[in-house]
């Protein structure tokens, strides 16, 4: 078992809206965010999960050396729910060489470097005004943020695709422990490109419809996009905030773009999970599912829940409203379970109008109103790279 | 804080240095090894090593080599992959077909472009189901990879295998990165000294820093071209048994490191 920490704030923002009030509003009403494809000069026939305004969201000056899609959607997440403040009080607290930042994401700023290949000179050389090497670079994001939060202690960008910003709360609660540092910014962002886009097509993985997590007859993902941040801190600095309880890691050691047939990773993620925690199944109240819509991840993933847990526990994937948003889905699903602790609800699993027959009771098919103190969060991603985190409601941990 | 692990086994591969003895060799005066245009990744099954690219060949390569010196099982480590720009050829490619014709990008080639794509061949490669993790820290990412590593020995009381790789840029790409060699290293940490080579201890400190001390023997523009050549000053320390070095860890974040006997 591990000492919990506090998640004493967070933010998301997605396609859903801007802030916390935006994801919950729409999760508690069951309205999916995916609209069709209106990204890139030649959109494929399929839906996605689109931030509005990010291209009206400039970036202040004194950082406009990082300007691309993605730092203009960290930006924009940073300033939402107050979270800015509150690292800054974190930072005046503990020094800003004691506030580590860890953050996931997929594809960071590639989208810049694919708009640079886009315009290339007669020369063979990126157009002038993308001859900046920051943003043709994976640890961008961390980068930025970095600079964006004035925080200069431990930083790095963690890049582990579908996973990438779930791993991010374990390799802070590692920092925190062993105390290289005093808190930790956690969190991840991933914007549409071309390169998920087309990837995912290319590997047949594009639903042409709005995904449908779970149900027997989805025909794949919907890619979306999505930036979340949290604070992490010492409990006795925010005894009343939820709490990270445990989280769990694995690999598949299977293949690179299909899960475990029988999950045994995902397994492994999960039982680690709930031992760092100090958790019982029967004491997880919800389970917010990896659920992509992808025939396999579904597949495997029902039947891990199946085999761990009783009709009790609750379980839902949310892609339906957001879409995959790859990177950034562990921090923005690791959100919506904290709002599901703090605000006593379960959203409907979006999309699954006909069940897939592995499916077993513990699925919420429709949103309920019910109190939530532990809940789970899975994050699978490509390479077989999997993590599981577990939140608890402070007087339950 | 200070931390401290032991390293079981070390793996390298550069021009001229095809392995951690052809680094010793170097430093008692042999002139440059031959390093052969591939790396043999003997750990990859023949299908996956013909079709890898050279970022998961390098990384694979200089794994393999730290995990033989350990003598532990291929399965028994986490594994935690630093590299500062991932597979630039890959990139290169995916953006110029993204440009030219976006509908005939290949599916392997994208699953290769993922930063975890080392990690993913490996753990399939080794049967490895313990917790993998691929970052990346600008030009620290050598000692960001480092530091993360040391934490997971010692919070959860078990072997991680460190890799560091940079490959060369290529295309439009190659301007902007300025990474012109190939570097890959390995580290095997342990959290006892049972048959290690070195006692590694790391004391972190707030402040800008530079990797210290270059080792003459090697060109001076492997440090700015190459982010994962930032590990040589550590390299030659275990080669040579003790000593101490400083490698950053981020832009204000110095890590001083004492290499000693395992005892």
């Amino acid at each position: 078992m591990i000492a919990p920490l506090a998640v004493s704030a967070c933010t998301a923002t997605s396609t859903l809206g801007r802030g916390l009030a935006a994801q919950r509003e729409a999760l508690r009403a069951g309205r999916s965010g995916l609209r069709p494809n209106d990204f890139s000069n030649a959109p494929l026939a399929c839906w996605i999960g689109r931030v509005e305004g990010v291209e009206d969201a400039p970036l202040p000056a004194a950082l406009a050396g990082w300007d691309c899609r993605n730092n203009r959607l960290a930006w924009l997440g940073l300033r939402q729910d107050g979270f800015l403040e509150r690292v800054g009080a974190a930072r005046a607290r503990y020094g800003s060489a004691r506030v580590a930042l860890l953050l996931g994401t997929s594809t960071a700023s590639i989208g810049a470097t694919e708009e640079g290949y886009r315009r290339l000179g007669a020369d063979g050389r990126l157009p002038a005004d993308l001859r900046r090497p920051a943003v043709h670079n994976p640890h961008s994001l961390g980068a930025f943020v970095a600079a964006a939060l004035a925080l200069d202690g431990p930083c790095l960008t963690i890049s582990t695709a579908c996973s990438s910003s779930a791993k991010a709360f374990a390799a802070a609660e590692r920092m925190i422990r062993l105390g290289v540092a005093d808190a930790a910014v956690v969190g991840g962002v991933d914007t549409l490109c071309d390169s998920v886009l087309f990837g995912f097509n290319a590997l047949e993985l594009v639903s042409p419809e709005p995904c449908r997590p779970f149900d027997r007859a989805r025909r794949g993902i919907s890619i979306g996009e999505a930036a979340g941040f949290a604070l992490l801190e010492r409990v006795d600095a925010a005894p009343r905030a939820p709490r990270l309880l445990g989280y769990g890691e694995s690999s598949d050691a299977h293949h690179m773009s299909a899960p475990h047939p029988e999950g045994l990773g995902a397994a492994l993620a999960l039982r680690d999970a709930l031992a760092r925690a100090g958790l019982a199944p029967a004491q997880v109240d919800y389970v917010n599912l990896h659920g992509t819509a992808s025939r396999k991840n579904d597949e495997v993933e029902a039947q891990l829940l199946a085999r761990h847990f009783s009709a009790a526990t609750r379980a839902s994937s949310t892609k339906g409203y957001t879409g995959h948003t790859l990177g950034a889905a562990g921090i923005l699903e690791a959100v919506f379970a904290l709002q599901a602790i703090e605000h006593g609800f379960v959203p409907a699993n979006l999309g699954g109008d006909e069940p897939d027959p592995a499916c077993g009771p513990q699925f919420a098919w429709r949103g309920e109103e019910r109190p939530v103190r532990v809940a789970l969060s899975n994050s699978f991603g490509f390479g077989g790279n999997n993590a599981c985190l577990a939140f608890a409601r402070a007087e339950a941990a | 804080m200070s931390a401290a692990v032991h390293v079981a086994g070390v793996g390298l591969w550069a021009e001229g240095l095809p392995g951690f003895d052809a680094l010793r060799a170097r430093l008692a005066g042999a002139p440059a090894a031959d390093t052969p245009g591939r790396p043999p990744a003997a750990l990859l099954p023949p299908n996956e090593r013909r079709r890898a690219p050279p970022q998961v060949l390098l990384a694979v390569e200089a794994a393999g080599q730290a995990l033989a010196m350990s003598g532990l099982a291929p399965d028994a480590p986490a594994c935690v992959f630093a590299s500062a720009y991932g597979d630039q050829a890959t990139t290169d490619y995916l953006c110029a077909t993204l440009a030219r014709a976006p509908r005939e990008l290949s599916p392997t080639r994208f699953h290769q472009s993922v930063h975890n794509a080392a990690a993913g061949y490996w753990t399939i490669a080794t049967g490895c189901r313990a917790p993998s993790s691929a970052l990346c820290a600008g030009p620290e990412s050598f000692g960001a990879g480092l530091l993360e590593a040391v934490l997971q020995v010692l919070a959860d009381d078990r072997p991680v295998l460190l890799v560091a790789c940079d490959t060369p840029g290529q295309g439009p790409l190659a301007e902007m990165t300025a990474c012109h060699d190939a570097f890959a290293c390995a580290l095997l940490l342990a959290p006892r000294a049972d048959g290690a080579l070195a006692r590694l201890s790391l004391h972190p400190h707030h402040g800008p820093c530079a990797s210290l001390p270059w080792p003459e023997a090697f060109p001076a523009d492997w440090l700015g071209g190459n982010p994962s050549a930032g590990a040589l000053p550590l390299l030659v320390q275990l080669a040579s048994g003790s000593g101490r070095c400083r490698l950053p860890a981020a832009p204000r974040l110095g890590l001083d490191i004492h290499v000693e006997s395992p005892a």
